[in-house]
């Protein structure tokens, strides 16, 4: 399996080979986030704009208003803090096409820790009018998703992880915005979630599964904007739904599945992530253990609350 | 062009925009008037003489690009825009009232003929690089000029698209900066100290130029009102939009300027004009007639 870094690359490298105005702008960290790959096949086309995040964000609105699609390669936080501003009224007033490819989301930073962590994004960038937002879990849906973001004229916020994601597709996965997709049915409770930690969540239910508790999991790639209906026809069927999140408990997919099910269908909406607290630096199987969100330490929270409920 | 060119019809067209602006403002009840002033001229010389702009066709791919960075002066723009029939001068009466395509701060997506949606200083001229990127890249002749001003050049970005510009050796973008010493509130005057305004000019004792042509830009710089100065450094930097450096022209203006009470007073950034100074104005614009309507 691959690093969803690499998988970032390589598929830069063939969606630049199939369409001629496909440019790709770094704020030298590509040998990091491995957009180098695109560097090397299409030199004419990667763009070094150094370490100026607010810079790069107007030079792709400039490009792409004059028909050229860009990507964006940078880390997330350099995108979502720093360049805050100008993808704001830059790119999401004007609705510009411009792909914010945002690598080395949530935690899982390689050691860098609270400066990189960024577990705010998807509740900035979903607050964003008119902005698109996807989380992808594992390399099939990350490609598909970044076919259907360089074929969509809009902007797209695309958040990626760096390492390896335990697959949970296969390679005949289509991808379709705003869907929604059950990874495991189950009967005492659905995990909701996106990126890649959906495919933890997916392992914590089958750790569930032999301590007799019956879990579901949703993944969510599109936080926005996601189809509503399956959303709430997907918890209907649960007497317990929780939102799990490599991402702050606050504004992100908690903050999504809390809003929608309280319009459409109110009922209790349990959110686990992070509760308002910043990261560190350490190894991801220690950040993800301290933040309950490794797949042993999220089925001993999980049975906890399926037993207290029941 | 001749030092001796008769530039009456520039002028004019100036004092009228100038007149527009102004009394837009004043029946808005909001609005800029000192940025506007000092930009007319430099904004007049552009989309009357220098700028290829069909207003028929404003989103024509050919077109000269123009990004009015230092949003905050919109309604010189508008004025301007209008008169060179992008809109009817009749419209420039909805600006800021709601439904308007005439946005206190510029909004691309309401009115065709605009460039970049700004307002929040700084990000113009990172717009501007990547558009003459774009024709570089794409092997186009268009020519793209963005507006800066002093006051923004205090902006981070302004100064990241300053550095990575010249890496790219865009001769086809022209920044033009509207250096008219003065922006909202800035910095009191010592006791004694003199600078051309009512404020400290807020790049005083600094070597703008040396700092821009360290960075890797051609620089011009041109008295901001003198259409002699003016057309022959817009239409110069034009005609070498192959080349390999990107031109900032440094326009020495006066904030304010055409009105002898509005000239070099931080206050009319955005003051409203009131009816007994809107005579006074006009009086001194030579729009006497279309005042009293």
């Amino acid at each position: 399996m691959k690093a969803m870094r690499d998988v970032w690359g390589d598929t830069l490298v063939e969606l630049g080979q199939a369409n001629p105005k496909l440019v790709v702008l770094d704020a030298d960290l590509a040998n990091s986030t491995k957009a180098d790959k695109f560097a090397k096949a299409h030199p004419e086309r990667f763009l070094q704009m150094g370490i100026a995040e607010q810079n790069f964000v107007g030079a792709a609105v400039g490009l792409a208003s004059v028909g050229f699609i860009p990507w964006l390669s940078t880390f997330t936080v350099f995108l979502t803090h720093r360049a805050a501003d100008p993808i704001r009224m830059l790119v999401g007033q004007t609705h510009a096409n411009v792909k914010l490819g945002a690598s080395y989301a949530g935690l899982l930073t390689g050691l860098t820790g609270k400066t990189h962590q960024d577990v705010e994004d998807l509740a900035i960038m979903r607050a964003m009018p008119g902005m698109t937002v996807l989380a992808p879990v594992d390399e099939p849906e990350c490609r598909a998703a970044m076919h259907w973001a360089t074929e969509y004229h809009g902007p797209v916020y695309l958040r990626l992880a760096r390492d390896v994601c335990p697959e949970v597709f296969d390679g005949g996965y289509q991808f379709t915005l705003g869907k929604t997709y059950p990874l495991k049915e189950g009967k005492d409770v659905l995990l909701v979630s996106t990126g890649p930690q959906s495919a933890r969540c997916k392992e914590a239910a089958g750790l569930l599964e032999g301590q007799g508790v019956s879990a579901g999991v949703l993944h969510v790639p599109t936080i926005k904007p996601v189809n509503v209906q399956q959303l709430v026809e997907a918890c209907a069927a649960y007497p317990l739904v929780i939102a799990v999140e490599e991402h702050n408990v606050l504004g992100g997919l908690g903050g999504l599945v809390a809003e929608v099910l309280s319009e459409h269908a109110p009922r209790k909406v349990l959110r686990f992530g992070m509760e308002d607290r910043w990261g560190e630096s350490a190894p991801n199987e220690f950040l993800l253990d301290l933040f309950e969100l490794s797949a042993g330490r999220l089925s001993q929270r999980v049975k906890k609350v399926v037993e207290a409920a029941r | 062009m001749s030092k001796n060119e008769d530039y009456s019809e520039l002028e004019a067209l100036a004092r009228r925009g100038r007149w527009l602006a102004i009394s837009t403002v004043a029946q808005s009840g909001a609005g800029h008037v000192g940025g506007p002033f000092s930009a007319m001229d430099l904004l007049i010389a552009l989309y009357f003489r220098v700028m290829k702009v069909d207003p028929q066709q404003p989103g024509w791919p050919e077109r000269d690009r123009f990004i009015l960075s230092k949003g905050h002066s919109s309604i010189g723009l508008y004025t301007v825009m209008a008169l060179r029939g992008f809109l009817p001068v009749e419209e420039l009466k909805t600006f800021d009232k709601g439904n308007s395509r005439l946005q206190g701060h510029p909004d691309l997506t309401k009115l065709p003929g605009l460039d970049a949606s700004t307002g929040s200083l700084g990000q113009g001229l990172s717009v501007g690089l990547g558009m003459a990127l774009g024709a570089r890249l794409g092997g186009r002749k268009f020519h793209t000029f963005v507006m800066i001003g002093d006051g923004e050049l205090q902006e981070g970005m302004a100064w990241e698209a300053l550095h990575i510009a010249p890496r790219y050796k865009l001769g086809n973008l022209t920044c033009i900066l509207d250096w008219n010493g003065l922006q909202q509130f800035g910095w009191v005057l010592a006791m004694n100290e003199v600078h051309r305004g009512d404020r400290r000019d807020p790049w005083s004792g600094i070597d703008l130029r040396g700092i821009f042509e360290r960075l890797g830009w051609r620089c011009l710089e041109i008295n901001g009102h003198d259409y002699s100065q003016i057309l022959p450094a817009l239409e110069g930097v034009k005609a070498a939009g192959d080349s390999d450096q990107p031109t900032l022209i440094i326009a020495h203006t006066v904030k304010g300027k055409g009105v002898h009470f509005t000239e070099g007073k931080h206050e009319w950034h955005s003051k409203v004009a009131t009816k007994e100074e809107l005579k006074v104005i006009a009086r001194e614009l030579g729009i006497e007639k279309e005042a009293t309507v």
